[in-house]
């Protein structure tokens, strides 16, 4: 395990096409490595970057290659931070619908706010929508 | 002209069900769900089969985009009165099924066995 002092400190902007998705996801799958943190961690932390990640390209920017998505990340021994902006319109969180009540589950769609709310310690959204940053507590083994 | 590409899939069909399982360990990106996807309803609407048990044994990561391929296969199943079974899922795997409630809507057993007695 890293030493308790050891930082790592990124910021990656791409435009909004898949390809760039993958090179960042795995950009910063492999800046975790260092860290060790437990696999249950990795996998809250991967799966909550996916979503977040594809909630900027495909409905923030609206998969529009002229629009960027920044992604600032910060991974300490204890915890991983990531602030992630798109360009688009933004959006309200208290307006998605509860994709887990009844009229709602037989939708294809809306889960991946919940994942990330659940996989994360925190998560919060700020200017018009646009912008959010999650970050993961590391578990005690 | 079409362009080929490798299946995401392959499936053994044992007796009338049809035992599905995944050639990518990480269903996460939006192009392979696609395709995963055109896949499985190839099966349902070009080849026929109403019983699909799917075996996700191999699978490590999933995202919310494969779970809606997932209810969209599962209700295109039961309009066609065929019937849509999971198995093999891991317990990490299986919390995003969990969270999401969708264990309570769509049919997860252990293992392809258990699937295979549930038709």
């Amino acid at each position: 395990m890293p030493e308790p002092e050891s930082e790592t400190v990124a910021e990656v902007c791409f435009a909004s096409d898949w390809p760039e998705v993958r090179r960042v996801q795995r950009e910063i799958e492999l800046a975790l490595v260092p860290f060790a943190f437990p696999d249950r961690d990795q996998f809250y932390i991967k799966i909550a970057l996916e979503e977040a990640l594809v909630n900027a390209v495909k409905h923030g920017n609206r998969l529009d290659p002229a629009k960027h998505v920044r992604v600032r990340y910060t991974i300490t021994a204890l915890r991983f931070e990531a602030y992630i902006a798109d360009e688009g319109c933004g959006f309200d969180p208290a307006n998605v619908p509860d994709p887990c009540s009844p009229e709602n589950l037989e939708r294809p769609c809306g889960r991946g706010l919940l994942l990330i709310r659940k996989f994360m310690t925190t998560v919060e959204y700020h200017g018009r929508g646009n912008c959010m940053s999650m970050a993961k507590v590391r578990t005690a083994s | 002209m079409s362009t080929a590409r490798r299946p995401r899939i392959t499936f053994e069909d044992i007796g009338d069900v049809t035992v599905v399982k995944f050639t990518d360990k990480k269903i996460l990106e939006e192009q392979a769900i696609q395709n995963i996807g055109d896949d499985l309803f190839k099966l349902v609407d070009e080849l026929g089969r109403k019983k699909l048990l799917l075996d996700f044994v191999t699978v490590e990561f999933l995202s919310s985009a494969a779970l809606g391929k997932l209810i969209r296969l599962h209700q295109r199943l039961a309009t066609g009165g065929g019937k849509l079974i999971l198995c093999g899922i891991s317990k990490t795997i299986m919390e995003i099924f969990e969270l999401t409630k969708l264990d309570k809507m769509l049919k997860i057993v252990k293992d392809e066995q258990t699937g295979l007695n549930a038709f």
